[in-house]
This record gives C-alpha cells, structure tokens and sequence, in this order.
C-alpha cells in the first residue's frame, strides 16, 4: 500500500510518500502507526503521540480502530488548520 | 441539485467576480453571502511575515465536495462556489473564499458558516506560519472543533 505524510508528520519522517508491505498482524490504522513507529526514530518522533494523528484512507477521514484492508492509499498528517 | 463550484488554486481568486459568475442572469436570488478568509499579520500574540498552505491534492477537492453536497442537503441554495488557494501567501492576500445563494437570507448566512467550520477542521489543508523566531506549523484550534460541533445534528438537537 502507498503511505502519503504532511505537514510535520512530513517533516518528521523526511518523505513524502513511500510504499509499504506491513505484515498480517498490523489490522487498523492503529496497528499501522504503531508499526511505523518502530521502524526508525525519524518514524518514532513523528507518531511519538499516536492521538494527535489524523488518518485518511483512500481520500476519506477514518478513526484508529479502522481496518486497513483493501486499503490502496493511506495518508498520515497532522490536525487540519486549513480555511 | 444546483451545481457548485469548487476550485483549489495557487492564483488569487477575486470575491466580486465570482459573486457576478453565480448572479448572472439569475433573478430566483435573494441572497448572496460572501466570505473572504485572509492572511493577517499577527496570531496569538506574535507576528505573522507569510504561510504557507500545503495540502492533500485529490482528497482536499474531495472532502470540500462532500460538504458543499452536504449544505445543499441541509439548506435550500441557489448556487455555492468554494475556493481554496494553496502555496505561500503573505499579509493580506486571500486564502479562501465561501459564496452562497439562496432565495432568503438564512439560509445562506447558515450555509456559509457551516462550510468554513467545516473547512477548517475537516479539510486537509495546514498552515506553515513564517514568524520573527522562524517557521512553525499552525496548531489547530479547540474553538475551532467546537464551531464545527455544533452543526452535528445530534448536538443540535440536545
């Protein structure tokens, strides 16, 4: 599946987007932070506070417990300050 | 349901001639409201040189579109136009614009609030503020959170 990151989760990470393989075990968009969290300390400082992150699967607003199945583009960012 | 215009650009937009695209030859409305969303030079107590407005291409059209279908539902319009500049804008440059027609006032007074609460808070948009100590990204507003409950129609209700 295709991650996409913005604004400081961007930042953070130092991509804008990248694709990935998670294993089987990662089921919510939950389970998908905290994987990514693990996979670096660039990763780790920008999920570092799992509550403040807001997720998007294929363009629609999703919640943690949202399961990643099926999913082709998940996006990671930061509140919405837009407007 | 009446078509809506919506456009994410980099280019100025200008409030009265999108006013005159959604008026003309029109003589069903009564009501026009416009909002204009522009760069100011201070927030929160600290001075504001530019932002810069990056977002999410595809989903921020999309989610603008849901909620414009969303008010056309809730309220009866004539006619809506949406526009969301992204890139870097510096003190008083336009940011967004929100038009709304309807036959009577209400509606589109209520209409166009909706739809700034919303875009605040539910479009994938974020602010990069320049200020005298360098650049930081603009955190979201509780205020803001709050005016977008309240058009949840079971807050309404209770």
């Amino acid at each position: 599946m295709k991650l996409l990151y913005f604004a400081w989760v961007r930042e953070r990470i130092g991509k804008t987007e990248e694709e990935v393989a998670p294993p089987a075990s990662v089921g919510t968009v939950a389970d998908l932070v905290a994987w990514l969290a693990g996979r670096g300390e660039e990763y780790a400082y920008a999920f570092e506070n799992p509550k403040v992150i807001r997720a998007a699967i294929d363009r629609k607003h999703v919640q943690p417990d949202t399961p990643i199945a099926g999913a082709r583009e998940i996006a990671f960012f930061p509140p919405m300050t837009g407007g | 349901m009446m078509a809506a215009t919506i456009r994410l650009q980099r280019e100025d937009f200008d409030a009265a001639t999108e006013v005159a695209a959604l008026t003309r030859g029109r003589t069903d409305i009564g009501a026009v409201v416009t909002f204009s969303g522009i760069c100011r030079d201070h927030e929160g107590g600290h001075g504001v040189s530019a932002m810069t407005l990056e977002h999410y291409p595809g989903m921020a059209e999309e989610e603008i579109a849901r909620h414009v279908a969303e008010a056309q539902a809730r309220w009866p319009l004539q006619g809506v136009t949406v526009i969301h500049r992204y890139g870097r804008m510096t003190p008083g440059d336009n940011i967004v614009l929100v038009v709304t027609a309807s036959a009577h006032r209400q509606a589109a007074f209520e209409a166009a609030s909706f739809l700034m609460d919303y875009l605040k808070t539910r479009a994938p948009f974020w602010k990069l503020e320049e200020r005298p100590d360098g650049k930081d990204w603009v955190a979201a507003k509780d205020s803001d959170d709050d005016a977008a409950a309240r058009w949840v129609k079971d807050n309404a209700a209770s």
